[in-house]
């Protein structure tokens, strides 16, 4: 067990945007909210799964919706303790903990603000590694555990509960009450004992997301070739730098897709990236080839600052260094593949691990 | 004809134009009182020339004054915060982002109350007028007459934070309040920071406005004057004094104007060389091209449209270093090579370097010695090694191409306007450049580019494309954003449309997009 207090937010925030592969919301409100949870009541204690006992029951909690609402409308904070309450009272046993799903982007924080407000600990892993658009697109799914029962509260005080036959029916139904709520949620799902996370959790990310934002703020501060820090520091590999051409954006079923043609420079002169993304990152291809697709993660960062650039902040003009890092394991399984590889997301490509062609 | 006028911290510059061109300027050093420096500057234009005060058509102010108040915690009036939102937004309460001194200095006088709307325009909750009058009671109480209101999505609907102003006023008669709506865009922090600053700046506003007026009335101008603002464009004395936050990146904005105006060039890169750093930014149709990130200013986040601009470490009094040393600097040089900046001797160049008498090895000195420039006592550097003066010249040029080149937007070899006092820095040719342009009159392209100045308006919010073809959210956006020029005082047959930004929104339903558009027009000559 350690804790995590006001000090470690700054680095957990900045590493989580980097595993946020250009999506999952900008971390500032949720590590706002964090802050001031922390500072009103108390430091959060986070376990690692060893630490806890095989039947301590485990409920995530996350915001669901548009990250560009909640800049503009942000929780009450009451809503993420009323889901994450109404799941426990459902299922009728006491809770343990609250984790993170998604330790890329903003949720990387935000269980935090439900764990110092309620005095319960935090589990030091997520469902993810990175960042998904989609709430089925968990290593829990894998596992067979379901995303239900499912609650998820608005600040008005309501909160909608549901049972489904499976974590795609739940992202359906909750993806338009989501709308009703006003384009932002705040959801918790997917509980599970300590000893089914062993299996199906990605451990240690809170942890890692932390180290790597460490990594990323010294080597900033000390203009030390800070891309390069990041690439060894998350065990990825220097695919491509260039300077971002032509950004082309379309929103298709809600989702803000769209390629950005990133020109080589250096070593890399000549060559031509496109880089494909639906709200995060998901597929980049040089001179026509898929070279690294989901789910693996692929980390936009400014060539001199190492600062992670997000789907939205692409822009003609920027030199980007792309940097691949290989996903958890557990995504490589077919059906891990079959939730959340390159065909789930309409690329007519076989997955290849990053490692095979770049190690 | 026009004054224009530059108040930075070290320097006031003053420029007086007939149309197109410059008919005299000048630089003085920037006074406590920022108004004895301008009055002094504007004397020294207006008898050079010695043009008839009576010809004047209006003076143009550009200044960091306000930024350098917030920046340094002065004379900043204590603010009251209403936000409308209940029951959302309650765990991050008005400046919860701010730095704690600023804070206590504003007095953390903040209230939430029920109202604010959804993205797509429905209540969050009923406006309770009650709610707002016991707030306004407590503030009016507290002895506090600055309020800044906010809302959620008030760029959407604005109608919860005016209903709450006049209630504010109906109890505080005098209150000065800044509506959130009236200068910020979507992200409700941000923009609420920005409101309060803006009204806890309103009384030194007022009083520096007023100073301006009084230094113009003492040399008997009887023009209007003008107060640039952050994008470039005017606003008036009155519309200045009640929205200070608008001028807070006016200073760079300026110079890259003028640096357009001077070159007759509307799409170009411009390297304003100072004392001690450069300044490089992009000129798109005339503009600046705006940073795409939150900028702080003096420890607060707010979304204001600033200028993309990224500075190096060189400037005319940068120091050089033997080869051999540890680089200080990522772009100070490499390894074993020269190195030049980005320690600076600064203001003190005309004391400190060598030409100047002192004896500092300084950028200006290699220049000279160069023989490309005549300042100062050439004497003084005539025994300089040549290889060494060629070095430096060859690594000054090096700089600023990798910086240029990281400003520009396409391989393609983009034009490049040379600026600002240390412009003599600059020998060859820049890589990627397709011309080097160093206009006339080029230290004071800050004032030219106040001179200048047009007005502008913004429309920036979200449209629901399901409802209004994308067209005819275009055209209404281009609508409102022409109004609000106009409303600034530019003149509505010279409006033209300078930016239009969309965004589609990731989730949202309807196919929601958000629109940013600016317009620009020429002020009405008075």
């Amino acid at each position: 067990m350690r804790i995590i207090d006001e000090s470690v937010l700054e680095d957990l925030a900045l590493g989580a945007a980097v595993l946020g592969t250009g999506g999952g919301g900008d971390p500032y409100i949720g590590k706002l909210m964090a802050r001031q949870a922390i500072r009103e009541y108390g430091p959060v204690e986070l376990y690692t799964l060893e630490e806890l006992n095989d039947d301590d029951l485990v409920v995530p909690t996350a915001m669901m919706g548009a990250p560009t609402v909640m800049v503009e409308k942000m929780p009450n904070g009451d809503d993420i303790v009323n889901a994450f309450q109404s799941v426990g009272k459902y299922i009728g046993k006491p809770v343990k903990a609250t984790m993170s799903i998604e330790a890329g982007g903003l949720n990387s924080v935000v269980p935090i603000y439900c764990a110092a407000r309620l005095r319960v600990p935090m589990v030091d892993c997520d469902g993810m590694g990175r960042a998904f658009p989609e709430l089925q697109m968990v290593t829990h799914t894998i596992h067979g555990i379901s995303s239900t029962p499912f609650a998820m509260s608005d600040e008005r005080g309501n909160t909608v509960l549901m049972e489904t036959i499976s974590n795609l029916w739940t992202e359906t139904f909750a993806r338009s009450v989501t709308v009703n709520m006003g384009a932002m949620a705040m959801i918790a799902l997917y509980a599970a004992t300590a000893a089914e996370l062993r299996e199906a959790a990605i451990p240690g990310t809170i942890t890692l997301a932390e180290e790597i934002g460490k990594v990323v703020r010294r080597a900033r501060l000390e203009e030390d070739e800070p891309v390069e820090t990041i690439r060894e520091a998350v065990g990825g590999y220097l695919i491509f730098k260039g300077k971002i051409g032509d950004v082309e954006r379309r929103t298709e079923a809600g989702f803000a897709k769209g390629d950005a043609h990133i020109e080589g420079i250096d070593e890399y002169a000549g060559q031509i990236l496109q880089l494909s993304f639906q709200n995060e990152h998901l597929a980049a291809r040089i001179n026509g080839e898929f070279k690294v697709t989901v789910p693996d993660l692929l980390a936009v960062l400014d060539v001199d600052t190492g600062e992670p650039i997000t789907t939205e902040g692409l822009r003609y003009g920027f030199r980007v260094a792309i940097i691949a890092i290989p996903c958890a394991e557990k995504w490589r399984s077919p059906k891990g593949l079959e939730i959340v590889g390159p065909a789930y997301f309409g690329y007519d490509t076989d997955y290849v691990p990053v490692e095979e062609r770049y190690g | 004809m026009r004054i224009g006028v530059d108040v930075g911290g070290t320097n006031t510059d003053a420029v007086l134009m007939d149309g197109a061109s410059v008919v005299s300027s000048t630089k003085t050093p920037t006074t406590a009182n920022v108004s004895e420096g301008i009055a002094k500057a504007l004397r020294t234009v207006i008898e050079d020339s010695g043009i008839n005060r009576a010809t004047i058509d209006g003076v143009m102010i550009g200044t960091t004054h306000f930024t350098n108040a917030v920046v340094e915690r002065k004379h900043l009036t204590p603010t009251a915060c209403i936000r409308l939102g209940l029951p959302a937004t309650v765990c991050l309460p008005p400046m919860v982002d701010w730095p704690d001194d600023l804070r206590d200095m504003v007095g953390g006088n903040s209230h939430l109350a029920h109202g604010g709307h959804e993205f797509d325009g429905r209540e969050i909750s009923d406006f309770q007028p009650d709610e707002v009058r016991e707030i306004a009671t407590k503030i009016r109480d507290a002895g506090l007459n600055a309020v800044a209101i906010s809302s959620v999505f008030s760029p959407v609907n604005a109608t919860f934070e005016e209903q709450s102003a006049e209630i504010v006023r109906s109890l505080i008669p005098d209150a000065n309040i800044t509506l959130s709506s009236e200068i910020g865009r979507i992200g409700l922090l941000e923009r609420e920071n920005a409101a309060i600053m803006n009204s806890c700046l309103r009384q030194l506003a007022a009083r520096t406005v007023d100073g301006f007026k009084a230094a113009l009335d003492e040399l008997q101008i009887s023009a209007p004057f003008y107060i640039s603002q952050n994008d470039g464009t005017l606003m008036n004395a009155d519309f200045a004094k009640e929205y200070p936050v608008l001028t807070f990146a006016s200073g760079p904005t300026n110079s890259m104007r003028g640096a357009a105006f001077l070159s007759g060039l509307r799409d170009a890169i411009v390297v304003d060389v100072g004392g001690t750093t450069t300044d490089i930014g992009v000129l798109q149709h005339g503009f600046p091209r705006v940073a795409a990130l939150a900028v702080d200013i003096g420890g607060v986040r707010t979304n204001f449209r600033m200028p993309d601009t990224y500075s190096i470490g060189l400037g005319g009094g940068s120091l050089i270093s033997p080869p051999g040393a540890a680089s200080p600097h990522r772009n100070g040089g490499t390894e074993g090579g020269i190195k030049v900046g980005p320690r600076s001797v600064g203001y003190e160049l005309t004391e400190k370097a060598l030409v100047f008498g002192g004896d500092i090895l300084t950028a200006t000195d290699v220049i000279v010695a160069g023989g490309s420039q005549d300042i100062g006592d050439a004497s003084a550097v005539a025994a300089l090694d040549a290889d060494l003066i060629s070095a430096v010249q060859e690594r000054i040029m090096e700089m600023i191409a990798i910086a240029v080149d990281r400003m520009k937007t396409s391989a393609t070899p983009v034009p490049v306007i040379v600026v600002g006092g240390g412009s003599i820095l600059v020998t060859g040719e820049i890589e990627g450049a397709s011309e080097i342009i160093k206009p006339d009159h080029f230290p004071v392209a800050n004032a030219i580019g106040a001179a200048i100045a047009q007005v502008g308006g913004e429309c920036d919010r979200i449209f629901s494309l399901a409802e209004l073809s994308r067209d005819e959210a275009l055209d209404q956006a281009k609508g409102e954003a022409s109004d609000r020029a106009v409303n600034a005082g530019a003149d509505a047959g010279s409006i033209e449309i300078v930016d239009v930004e969309e965004v589609p929104l990731a989730y949202l339903p309807g196919n929601a997009t958000r629109i940013m558009v600016k317009a620009i027009g020429d002020l009405v000559e008075a």
